[in-house]
């Protein structure tokens, strides 16, 4: 692979940009690979990756339905935070903070990150008290969060209206560490890396059946052909309960759409991330000048990658009143993606009942800001055969055995 | 937009008068139940991609609880039917074939 670097755009001004190699390489899948990842998403290749980087293992093959960032990756609003309540989601949720910090510089490829703060916003009093809980529970943990008044509210986002009527602004949470990252290249990064290392990519490839021996996996039927493999890792979000069911077992996940949407173009008006939850909207302002908007999950399960309108509805009437500036803006694009939502909105990183194969899953309406945490944990799963430390927490047992990690407050609408 | 025939007010309603109640047709479990049907009950979901049985709630409506038959792919609805039915009703079933000739019936 050839370094992106000051010195390779000279060199590649000074000969038409004739010598830039493709990112990573379509393969076609061989017979057997030690492992299989199902799915090529930002989390899939993540574990790929971090197999490589910190275990060595190379001898993987990273499977994709379409193509490489089609899915949730390319699909969500690229919010990055980690002020999350319970312990164990802060520590997943902070280690892929912190890793998206450096990430452009481990990848050689700019991701964009910006940290450019996330407020959440406290717009009844009954939320006030509970991201203060959440502010206690971030600084017990050593994640950098506080709690910050209303004039100070407007004074980092000018634009906005903290005086109701029907939604004041009380209060927010401020995380000045979190921010957005470009969200395709977070995947063609960790694509150009995994490709780099030796890891086949292959793209177009759908997975129709799953090969086991007595329980126990030895491979999958894809698009392709089969394909052997001594371990496999399911991180499919939406479509983790199809994969599953070809695995003989079902997951306590259902899958509803979410949508977002962005607005034409316009001069900088917000330059960090705000999150309503009680009125079911989130904003930021992306680096073309779009505003990008998020917005609440359909009331049903369905795989439909649409939506219901009514709810974008919903979402730009709450925003329009919490900010009046953007009453006159029109919505450029819309656009839904399948997430798969577990009881108590926390993620699932766990083996199976099928031995050889593992699930990463669950991340509901935010996985993306976790992306490179959960790859760690996940590979480091994969290789030891048995969670860590970040993932054991999030074991499908916790459902049985009632230890649920509740964060319907932190992640009820907004991510 | 959803629009589903309430069968208790015998009209049709919008997604916004209603309220979804998820996976139809589950066996309720009481207390003496085993650890793993508990779990099963409370958690575990079919969460198809193709044709669903789920329970509405006319919530701005009579307030009454419904069954109906949906493609959660293509959001195509088959049909509404009572809520007592512990099974889909055959009729129903017939209207899913009649569209989809690789239905392969209700599953538990």
């Amino acid at each position: 692979m050839k370094r992106y670097s000051l010195s390779s755009i000279f060199t590649e001004a000074f000969r038409d940009n004739l010598g830039w190699e493709k990112a990573w390489t379509k393969r076609q899948p061989r017979k057997e690979y030690q492992i299989i990842i199902v799915g090529g998403g930002g989390h899939g290749l993540a574990t790929a990756y971090y197999l490589a980087k910190n275990f060595n293992i190379t001898d993987i093959a990273v499977i994709e339905k379409g193509w490489i960032g089609g899915g949730n990756t390319g699909r969500n609003t690229t919010i990055i935070r980690s002020n999350y309540l319970q312990e164990s989601s802060i520590g997943i949720y902070e280690k892929s903070r912190s890793l998206y910090e450096t990430l452009s510089q481990d990848l050689n490829y700019n991701i964009m990150f910006s940290p450019r703060g996330v407020l959440m916003l406290c717009q009844t009093e009954h939320e006030l008290r509970a991201m203060k809980r959440t502010s206690h529970a971030n600084r017990i943990n050593g994640v950098d969060t506080k709690m910050v008044a209303p004039e100070e509210v407007k004074e980092i986002v000018p634009i906005i209206n903290i005086n109701g009527p029907r939604f004041p602004v009380l209060g927010a949470l401020w995380q000045p560490r979190g921010g957005t990252a470009r969200h395709d290249a977070v995947a063609w990064g960790y694509a150009r890396k995994c490709s780099d290392f030796g890891i086949d990519i292959i793209e177009q490839c759908e997975v129709i059946g799953v090969k086991k021996k007595r329980e126990k996996i030895v491979g999958v039927e894809t698009t392709k052909g089969n394909i052997k493999a001594k371990k496999v890792c399911f991180v499919a979000a939406g479509h983790s309960s199809v994969l599953a069911d070809l695995a003989g077992f079902r997951l306590p996940i259902e899958s509803v759409a979410l949508q977002a949407l962005v607005s034409e173009p316009i001069k900088p008006i917000i330059d960090c991330v705000v999150m309503a939850n009680t009125v079911h909207g989130y904003l930021s302002q992306s680096d073309k000048g779009e505003l990008v908007i998020g917005g609440g999950a359909d009331g049903y399960n369905n795989y439909s990658q649409r939506g219901s309108f009514l709810h974008i509805e919903e979402t730009v009437r709450a925003l329009v009143e919490t900010f009046p500036v953007i009453s006159r803006l029109r919505q450029l694009r819309q656009w839904g993606g399948i997430v798969d939502m577990t009881g108590d909105r926390s993620p699932i990183i766990s083996k199976t009942p099928v031995d050889g194969l593992y699930i990463n899953c669950g991340w509901g309406t935010g996985g993306f800001k976790a992306i490179p945490g959960s790859g760690w944990a996940t590979a480091e799963m994969i290789y030891n055969e048995q969670p860590g430390k970040l993932a054991s927490p999030f074991s499908i047992d916790r459902f049985s055995e009632g230890r649920l990690i509740d964060e319907s407050a932190a992640a009820a609408v907004a991510h | 937009m959803l629009n589903l025939f309430c069968p208790i007010c015998q009209r049709y309603c919008d997604e916004t008068e209603l309220s979804c109640g998820g996976q139809a047709h589950l066996i309720r479990r009481d207390h003496a139940s085993s650890d793993k049907d508990f779990y099963e009950y409370l958690y575990e979901r079919k969460n198809d991609k193709g044709i669903i049985f789920e329970r509405w709630r006319h919530v701005y409506g009579c307030g009454k609880w419904f069954h109906t038959a949906r493609c959660t792919l293509t959001n195509q609805v088959f049909g509404s039917y009572s809520a007592k039915e512990v099974q889909p009703p055959k009729s129903i079933l017939a209207t899913i074939r009649r569209s989809r000739v690789d239905f392969k019936g209700w599953v538990k």
